[in-house]
Order: C-alpha cells, then structure tokens, then sequence
C-alpha cells in the first residue's frame, strides 16, 4: 500500500478545495438539520409521536442520506478520474491499483464520520431530545453498512460508461432502493410486490441494521441483515475487480 | 559487441475487436538513443507504446525492456521508467508541487523536485492548480513526472501534441537533455519535422505494420534521393547550359525559375561550377530537400495527415 497516506491526504487535501464540495456535502445538511431542529424545537418536546421519529427514524435516514451521498460522490468521481485519464496516468506508476481505490474510500469515509459527528453535536444542541444509544455498537454498524453500500457504489463505478452518467444511474439505483428499504414507510405496510423487492434490496437490511442497534437491539436479533451486507461486500468487491475499467 | 538494446520487441500483434491495430510489429531501441514510432493517428503508435510500457498486454509477440518482461515484471520495471502518456490529465486542483511530491514518494529514488521543476521552467508555478496550466506547461509537468524517478528509459506519447511552435521546440531542448545524462527516450509523434528534428532513428509504422527502420536522414537518402535546385535567372541561356550538368534533368517554371533535380551527391556543386563557368547571373538560388514527410508519402501512399 505505498503511497497510501500520501494519496489519501492529498485527495483530502484536494476535496477541501472543491467549492461546491465541501460546502455541498458537509456545511448544507449541517446547516439544514440545525435550521429544522430550531424551527420545531417546541413542538417536540409537546408530541410523543414527533419525539419517537426524531429518536429514532430521523437519526437513521440522515445516517442513510449521508453514506449514500459519499456513494453518489465516490461514484462520480471514479467517473471522472476514468474519463480524464487520471486513473490510467495513476496506474502507471508503482501505486497499486487497489491503494488508488482504497484512498478515495478512505477519504469519503473521513468526510462521512465529519458529517455525522457535526450532525451529532448539532442535534445535542437543538434538539431536546435525550438519546441512549449504544454508541460503540452503532459505530460498528454503522461501518459495516457504508463499507457494504461502498461496495455497490464500487460495481456501478465499475461498469457507468462516462462521468455525465454516473450520478444519474447511481440516483436511479440507490434512490429506489432506499424507498423500499423501510426508512420512510416500514416494510410491512408496503404493497406486497414492494415488500418483495424490498426483501431482495441490501438497503433494506442496511436500514434494519442500523435502525435495531440505534434503538439498543443485540446484535444477535441482527445476524441475518450482517450476514447480507457481508455478502453483498464480498460479491461486489470481487465483481468489481474483475470488470473495472482503468480507461 | 554491440550495447544491449534498452527494447526488444517481436512480432507483437494487438487485436481490438475486427480490427488489427499492430500487426506483427518488430523493433529494437538501442541503449542512449532517442528511437521514434512515427505515423498517422490511428496507425497504431500508442497501443504498440503501451503494450511495451506494460499498461496494454499484447495478444502476440514478446518484449523485453531493460531485460524485463513489461508484463510479469510491471513493478519493477515501473521503478526503472518514465511514462508519459498520451492526453493524460491529473486531478484538476491538485498543486505542481504536490503532483510532483506525490510522485516522488512513490519511488525509492528520485530526483530533487524543487530543482526539476526549475529545470522545466516550472519554478513560479509551484503553488499553481493543475487546471490553470496552459498546455504547454501541463506537457512539462507530465515530463517531470515521467524524469521524477531518474528513469534509464522514457517514454514520451506524443508529447508535443497541440502545443504551440515555440513550446514545442523548449520540449525538443528538454527532450535532448534527457538523452544528453545518458538515457533512452522512446518517443511516438505525427509530427514529421519532430520526428527529423529529434530522433536517432525512427520507424514508420502505418496500419499497424512497420514499414521501414532508420536514421530520419538515412530513410531519406534511401527513399526520396532525389534534391532540387531552384535558380532564378533573366538569362535565357541558362537552361540549355544547365543541361550540360551530369545526371540532371531540367525545366523551366514561371518567372525565370529554372528546376534542376538530380540524385547525385555533387549535384549542388556541379550547377554552382555551371553557374560560375557560364558566368550567369542568378537573382535567386534555392535547394529543396526531401523530408521525412516525403519519405512517408512514398512509402505508405498516402500522407501522414491522411
């Protein structure tokens, strides 16, 4: 993995300078999560059923909207990267391909926890909402989930034919999914052809995942929805590595 | 006994589909020369390029470079090379310095990047984006990247591709500086005049085939020798007395210009003596040599800009 560090920082380094990107991806959301909670601050704390969507539901479709974002990002940007020659004219040298890969997940990774710590402290703040959560646990899980849903985002990153694509394709895959994943409408109130797609969609079990261990289930009540998104991982990444375009 | 060639490559054949793009291309590229691929856009000049840089695995044929397989040996050799390919880009707002340092930590040797990047007229553009190059100094920057390991070999993917006259020729310099610290470069270009400008030797490849092999001037000597000289003169007995010179043929063109071509190697001296001897006087004396450009059109039958 030479060179790792050094890439990685540098695409830090360069993604800080984006303007629209770090503003886009972290700032905006921040800000809009911040202007809600003051917004409805009273309400609240007056509304049994607003304080158990802001506990639990609401945690958990911003965690969701935040990994699929970097997914979104990192999709783009492979795109990119692939389009302008910049990956062909990164190969040639002694980077291994994967260290080039591994530096880009490494650095939506960074900018995801960024996000969602800011977004933490944000909520401590404006909304009056006393949270128990097991941290530790959710942070696994939380891992798990972005590293699984990276994954896809790696295979569709592998096979988009042009930059121009890649956002529109990755929307159109992930956007559906995540309608049937149970965040908005739970699974079982959904027609019964929506409840079957939703039962084949890793999002699904991303969300489940997420949602028990938010809301202090054991891990062992979750072991189907791990065992999924290890799969899904597993599959992906190797797919990824056999059909992925330098060029 | 010879020096060991710095590129070895036989019979190499890459398919893309239905079509053939190299076609059982052989060459050798001698340790310290700049050896060129030269032909038309589409006349397989790059695939060949890459399959020996290693980045495209051709389907038949062997190479070795520095006595390394590019293929089973990729790593090794990489730490041994310079590439710089062809339309590269690097990240938009990625700084000169940082593309360089990065670079730089790639390889267990390198070479001071402050001090190469001064040599590539790059010094004030240190802290400048990528993005902001004009293309001129993007090439240079690729140049750096490619020289940043103190490669024994280059190799230079038409490099000087849409730049401006007078950027092209700072390359040229640049490029003979390489081969002056006792590298080789292994460049590709559509540019004749780089071609003869710049390369020991070229081949000239054209539908994926090699058509010749040589020196740029030895090509010329061989395929195109003949020269012209071009008088201009009011006197209407020059052109009878201009015949008198051996092995020429001569004609008359507008405004007094009188034509004499000939393939002799004293041709110039011979219409200068006949000039001098019959006391004619000339308003105008041109030579026209055939260039490699020439050369090419013999050869393949159709020009290089096709």
């Amino acid at each position: 993995m030479r060179g790792l560090w050094n890439l990685t920082w540098l695409e830090i380094k360069i993604f800080v300078r984006e303007p629209l990107g770090f503003v886009g991806t972290i700032i905006m959301p921040v800000l809009v999560f911040v202007a809600l909670g003051r917004m409805m601050g009273g309400r609240i704390d007056s509304s049994e059923r607003l304080r158990g969507y802001v506990g639990a539901d609401l945690p958990v479709l911003i965690v969701m909207l935040i990994a699929l974002n970097a997914v979104l990002s990192l999709v783009t940007i492979i795109a990119i990267y692939r389009e302008g020659g910049i990956l062909k004219r990164l190969r040639a040298t002694p980077l291994r391909p994967h260290t080039i890969l591994t530096a880009h997940v490494l650095v939506k990774l960074l900018f995801s926890v960024l996000t969602l710590m800011l977004m933490a402290a944000a909520g401590r703040r404006f909304y009056p909402v006393a949270l128990d959560v097991p941290w530790l646990s959710f942070t696994a899980a939380l891992l798990l989930t972005t590293i699984s849903i990276l994954s896809i985002g790696f295979l569709v990153a592998s096979l988009v034919p042009t930059a121009r694509f890649a956002q529109p394709i990755g929307s159109v895959l992930f956007y559906p999914m995540l309608g049937v994943s149970g965040l908005f409408v739970p699974v079982e109130s959904l027609p019964s052809a929506l409840q079957t797609a939703s039962h084949v969609m890793p999002l699904t079990y991303a969300v489940s995942l997420l949602h028990g261990i938010w809301v202090g289930e054991a891990w062992s009540a979750h072991l189907g929805d791990v065992a999924v998104l290890v799969l899904v991982f597993a599959i992906c990444t190797a797919l990824s590595a056999r059909v992925f375009r330098w060029e | 006994m010879s020096a060991p060639a710095a590129i070895q490559a036989q019979g190499l054949r890459k398919r893309y589909g239905a079509t053939l793009a190299v076609d059982g291309v052989s060459f050798d590229v001698q340790d310290g020369e700049i050896f060129g691929l030269i032909g038309p856009n589409g006349a397989g000049k790059t695939t060949t390029m890459e399959c020996v840089e290693g980045v495209r695995t051709p389907d038949e044929g062997r190479i070795t470079v520095l006595g390394l397989d590019p293929v089973r040996d990729a790593y090794r050799l990489q730490l041994r090379v310079g590439v710089q390919l062809q339309e590269a880009q690097l990240q938009k707002r990625i700084k000169v310095r940082e593309a360089v340092a990065l670079w730089a930590s790639l390889y267990r040797a390198s070479v001071d990047p402050r001090q190469l990047l001064e040599q590539l007229g790059l010094g004030d553009k240190r802290d400048a984006w990528f993005m902001t190059l004009s293309g001129g100094q993007k090439q240079r920057l690729f140049i750096a990247l490619a020289l940043i390991n103190d490669p024994e070999l280059v190799f230079l993917d038409e490099l000087t591709t849409g730049l401006d006259p007078q950027a092209r020729r700072a390359i040229w310099d640049l490029v003979r500086g390489i081969r002056a610290r006792g590298k080789t470069v292994f460049l590709t270009t559509h540019l004749m005049e780089e071609a003869e400008r710049l390369c020991d030797r070229v081949a000239i490849i054209d539908h994926g085939r090699i058509v010749d092999i040589d020196s740029p001037a030895g090509l010329v000597r061989r395929h195109c020798p003949e020269r012209t000289v071009l008088v201009t003169t009011a006197d209407l007995e020059a052109e009878a007395r201009l015949r008198l010179v051996p092995h020429v043929i001569v004609t008359r063109g507008d405004a007094g210009v009188v034509a004499i071509r000939g393939e002799a190697d004293d041709l110039m001296t011979g219409v200068i003596q006949c000039l001098a001897d019959h006391r004619i006087r000339v308003t105008d004396f041109r030579t026209v040599m055939p260039t490699l450009e020439d050369v090419f059109l013999k050869l393949t039958g159709h020009s290089v800009r096709g």
